[in-house]
């Protein structure tokens, strides 16, 4: 557990369009689901999925139908919209810049300027 | 349409509100479900898993709030459940909330009447098309609107700003519709009137200039709708119906529009009548005489593009003119323009000046209950840091909190706004209907209109956000941790709290009102006990205008004669004398007086103005006026013999510098006859109550014959039984005379109704002053004896004397009512000064007032400890010991 990073500000909504990219998904199953790609890496409070997973909704990025799950439990299905594949793509080209530029910023050398 | 859309989503969202909670629920709890499985199938059994998931999941609440938000479109939803929540803490306390809610009421209401009739009197102009162009016409410095019939006809024709200059008058007369002569009041006006003023007729049609030509040309009348309603039955038949009026046949033409009803905001004309036909109305005529400025108004519409200063500037051109070509009467022909509501700025000045004082004492009213129900918001916070606390700890935003107080502050100032303003419609309607007096046409329209409400509502929302703000750092300050371990946020013997501020300020606030009212009330009591120069105590008064039934020139003074003749016979009168108009009756006749060397007589040569009245030889006997020196006059002094007069003091001492040289002494009158003084009487008021020493002259009524009559019927006896009595002898003499007769004292409350308004006026300022003292001071003490009840046990288990306890439960409190006192008495009688100019003699320097208000704010001070300081004694320490 201590060795878990906590998530940066706005990083949480893209992890849910990546997790629920790959099959629908409920909440709980979506938590499992970033747990398994990160390697149990990140930090997440169970329930602060949730508001993050209803702005999605309200966006208009995720849509969402009641299911019966594979514990035999009504639960809530959720799958990306096109407009949700579209966004996925962007924060994704933006997050790969991102962490490119600032991985090159950290990894430079001080002979290499 | 689209209203009725977004209702009906409004409607749709509420509906499925509650099935879109219970599914977001339901997913909050499978998801713990779903987590609970799993750690059931690591090995825990089915209880601890749920357990271990709830706890995994995090603070359920928060993340439910979260998503409800995250959800959206859910403002009206958090509105409606603020607006739950509060509702359910105001029933919980339903003590607190109905205090509230009347204090508010009270003091919104206030606010509500007093600002109704501002805007009836000031803010809302007469009801004619282009209010906004619409002036009357001041002559001179002391801003006269009364003007001179051949003067208006000049000013009419010469200038060049007005769109039709038009002029009216009051008089009063008799209308016969078939053997029922009644009493009306009417305005004479100008033929062009209604087409000046831009009115068009209700029903019928309207006169207009081209009906005038000459006198007694236009005998018509224009009813007005009330008129036509309650005298008329609203018969659309009576358009050219022919009425007697004082006698003469007059058709009336048809019905003026209900919302016009006149020029003045405060005297609504029943009709109206060609001014032409003034020697019928009135008996004589003044058309002709430029001296004589007896039309009330002269008013009409600017020309498109016409500044008043442009328009004054004409005006005086005009009145160079006049000044010129007739220097016998008009002298200070210098003009200005005013709105015609209030007639002109010699009425409207004061009485807009006492409206805003009064609506500035009203929002003091609010600002001390807004005061005051801070406090008890902030002790109510103070009360629930507990539960604050609580929920602060729990996840609740501090905003989400803060909106529940606001909610609930906004809550109690609809509600009171509600009631208040409730109240205010009632009574407005009521002032609205009012007649406060018999003898004149005095009456103003305050009903309440949009403008009202819309303020009514303002101040409401407005002092909702003051006290509702008052708590808001108290809550922003809180620290859950604190209060949740030590139990309560309570801090005592703190040097000055918010609370203990406002309540200074709110008793500061009370003793202004409280010391304004009281200034006021001694001030009328003063103005009743001040010598009239007359008694009216045990005197009838009997009033009519000869000319009503016909009586014309010579029949006029006999006719008079015999009327002091009968009613002299009934049993029980002592002395009847007759006057044309009593003093104080709204005003007095002036006139110009010269003395005897003076050839020039132009106004500007007059030695002073004095107060004219024509007596009959009884007079002074009948009016308890008190003979000095001199004879009085008798019914020798008629046409045939030198004119004479009785002077008054003042007039001595001005026009021959002492009494005994006044004696036998010769004055001259405008129109140039030399009048000798033969009598001496006391001083009086004529015009006003608060006028300074006024001259005044007494003549025969043979010699300078006047058909306005008002008899003084001096007598011991019951007033019913007198007036019925004096009615049966005029009955005798004449039947077709309306007369109305009442006592002195009772048409003598014209004279003193402005100060009695402003007295009554000011007195349910003070009284509602002093409730709010007492509900402040009341709340503070019972507030801080509740807080401290186990301590006063602990001292009373300890042995503390009853001083003692009295001291540790309520010093605090007195101090402050007495620091707020002094703060508000100095403030009183500072404000004090500006009633001085309404309510007469009020001098707010007057030992007995200042000690009548310290008595005051002491007893309240005691009457609102009371109770508290009971309940303090009354602590039975075994039994709060025991508890907690």
């Amino acid at each position: 557990m201590g060795d878990q990073a906590q998530l940066l500000p706005g990083t949480l909504d893209l992890l849910i369009l990546r997790a629920v990219s790959l099959g629908p998904l409920h909440g709980y199953g979506i938590l499992l689901r970033i747990g398994q790609i990160s390697g149990n890496a990140l930090l997440i409070e169970q329930g602060a999925l949730y508001p993050g997973l209803f702005r999605l909704v309200r966006q208009g990025l995720l849509k969402a139908n009641w299911g019966t799950s594979e514990n035999n439990r009504r639960a809530k299905f959720y799958e990306l919209t096109a407009a949700g594949r579209r966004r996925l793509r962007e924060e994704t080209d933006s997050w790969n810049r991102l962490a490119t530029a600032i991985g090159t910023a950290l990894a430079v050398q001080p002979e290499e300027i | 349409m689209r209203v009725l859309n977004s209702l009906g989503s409004l409607w749709e969202r509420l509906f499925h509100r509650s099935t879109k909670n219970a599914e977001m629920e339901e997913e909050l709890r499978s998801h713990i479900e779903h987590r609970a499985d799993d750690l059931e199938r690591s090995g825990l059994d089915r209880t601890e898993a749920e357990r271990r998931a709830r706890v995994e999941f995090g603070g359920y609440e928060r993340y439910r709030q979260e998503s409800h938000e995250a959800v959206g479109g859910q403002f009206f939803e958090t509105v409606l459940a603020d607006i739950r929540f509060s509702l359910r803490m105001l029933r919980k306390s339903p003590g607190f909330t109905i205090a509230a809610v009347l204090t508010l009421a009270l003091a919104i209401g206030a606010n509500a009447v007093v600002f109704a009739v501002l805007n009836a009197l000031i803010l809302r102009p007469i009801h004619a098309p282009e209010p906004q162009s619409l002036y009357a016409i001041q002559r001179g410095s002391d801003e006269a609107i009364n003007h001179s019939y051949p003067d208006y006809r000049d000013l009419r024709d010469r200038n060049r700003s007005f769109d039709g200059l038009t002029a009216y008058n009051l008089a009063s007369v008799g209308l016969d519709t078939g053997n029922n002569p009644t009493p009306a009041w009417i305005y004479e006006v100008t033929a062009n009137y209604f087409d000046a003023l831009k009115i068009n007729p209700y029903l019928g049609r309207f006169f207009h200039a081209s009906d005038e030509h000459g006198a007694n040309s236009a005998p018509y009348i224009v009813l007005s709708y009330a008129y036509w309603q309650s005298r008329f039955q609203s018969d659309r038949g009576v358009v050219g119906r022919v009425v007697q009026l004082n006698k003469h046949p007059f058709t009336i033409l048809g019905v003026a529009p209900p919302e016009f009803r006149g020029t003045l905001s405060f005297i609504f004309p029943d009709f109206w009548a060609p001014m032409v036909n003034q020697e019928q109305i009135e008996g004589s005529t003044v058309l002709n005489e430029r001296g004589h400025r007896e039309l009330l108004m002269v008013l009409g519409h600017l020309k498109a593009g016409v500044t008043p200063a442009q328009a004054i500037a004409d005006l005086n051109s005009v009145g160079s003119y006049l000044e010129k070509t007739y220097p016998k009467e008009d002298g200070n022909m210098t003009f200005s323009l005013a709105r015609p509501g209030l007639a002109g700025d010699w009425f409207g000045r004061p009485l807009r000046a006492f409206l805003v004082g009064l609506m500035m004492l009203a929002g003091l009213i609010l600002l001390a209950a807004c005061a005051n129900l801070g406090s008890l918001f902030a002790a109510r916070a103070a009360d629930r840091g507990r539960e604050v606390a609580l929920r602060l700890a729990l996840g609740a935003s501090r905003r989400r909190i803060l909106r529940g107080l606001f909610t609930e502050a906004i809550l109690i100032s609809l509600a009171g706004g509600t009631v208040g303003l409730a109240g205010s419609v009632a009574l407005l309607r009521w002032l609205s209907a009012w007649r406060p007096l018999s003898s004149s046409p005095l009456q103003v329209a305050v009903n309440p209109d949009a403008k009202v409400y819309l303020v009514a509502l303002l101040l409401a929302l407005a002092s909702g956000f003051l006290f509702g703000a008052v708590p808001v750092r108290q809550v922003l300050r809180t620290d859950p941790y604190q209060v949740v371990k030590s139990g309560s946020s309570v801090r005592m013997g703190q040097r000055m709290t918010v609370r203990d501020l406002l309540l200074v300020v709110q008793i500061a606030i009370c003793a202004v009102l409280v010391t304004s009212s009281m200034v006021a009330v001694r001030g009328l009591m003063r103005s009743l006990e001040s010598n009239f120069g007359f008694e009216p105590q045990n005197a009838m008064l009997l009033q009519t205008t000869l000319t009503m039934a016909g009586y014309m020139g010579e029949r006029v003074p006999a006719m008079q004669r015999r009327m002091i003749d009968a009613v002299e016979t009934i049993p029980g009168v002592k002395s009847v004398g007759s006057v044309d108009r009593p003093p104080l009756h709204y005003g007095a006749n002036i006139a110009n007086v010269f003395i005897d060397r003076t050839t020039d007589l132009k106004p500007a040569n007059a030695a002073a103005q004095a107060a004219m009245y024509r007596i009959s030889p009884e007079y002074f006997d009948a009016a308890g006026t008190a003979f000095l020196s001199g004879r009085a006059l008798n019914w020798h002094d008629d046409k045939n013999a030198p004119r004479v007069a009785v002077v008054n003091r003042q007039f001595a001492n001005k026009i021959f510098g002492s009494v005994p040289r006044a004696i036998g002494g010769y004055y001259k009158s405008g129109d140039g006859s030399r009048i000798q003084v033969v009598g001496i009487v006391e001083d009086g008021k004529y015009g006003t109550l608060t006028e300074d020493l006024q001259p005044a002259m007494f003549l025969s009524l043979l010699q300078s014959p006047s058909p306005v009559t008002s008899l003084v019927v001096r007598s011991h006896r019951d007033p019913g039984q007198l007036a019925a009595a004096i009615k049966s002898k005029v009955r005798e003499l004449d039947q077709g005379l309306p007369v109305d007769i009442q006592t002195w004292n009772r048409e003598l409350e014209g004279a003193l109704f402005a100060s009695r308004m402003a007295t009554i006026s000011l007195g349910v300022m003070g009284v509602m002053g002093a409730v709010l003292a007492i509900t402040g001071i009341f709340g503070m003490a019972a507030y801080s004896v509740s807080k401290r009840l186990r301590e006063l046990g602990i001292r009373i288990a300890l042995g503390a004397q009853r001083k003692q306890v009295l001291e540790a439960a309520l010093g605090r409190a007195l101090r402050l009512l007495a620091f707020g006192s002094a703060a508000g008495l100095v403030l009183g009688v500072l404000a004090s000064r500006v009633l001085a100019y309404i309510v007469y003699q009020a001098t707010p320097r007057d030992p007995l007032v200042l000690a009548c208000v310290v008595l005051a704010m002491l007893l309240l001070g005691l009457l609102a400890t009371w109770i508290p300081a009971q309940r303090a004694l009354s602590v039975n320490p075994l039994i709060l010991l025991r508890d907690e």
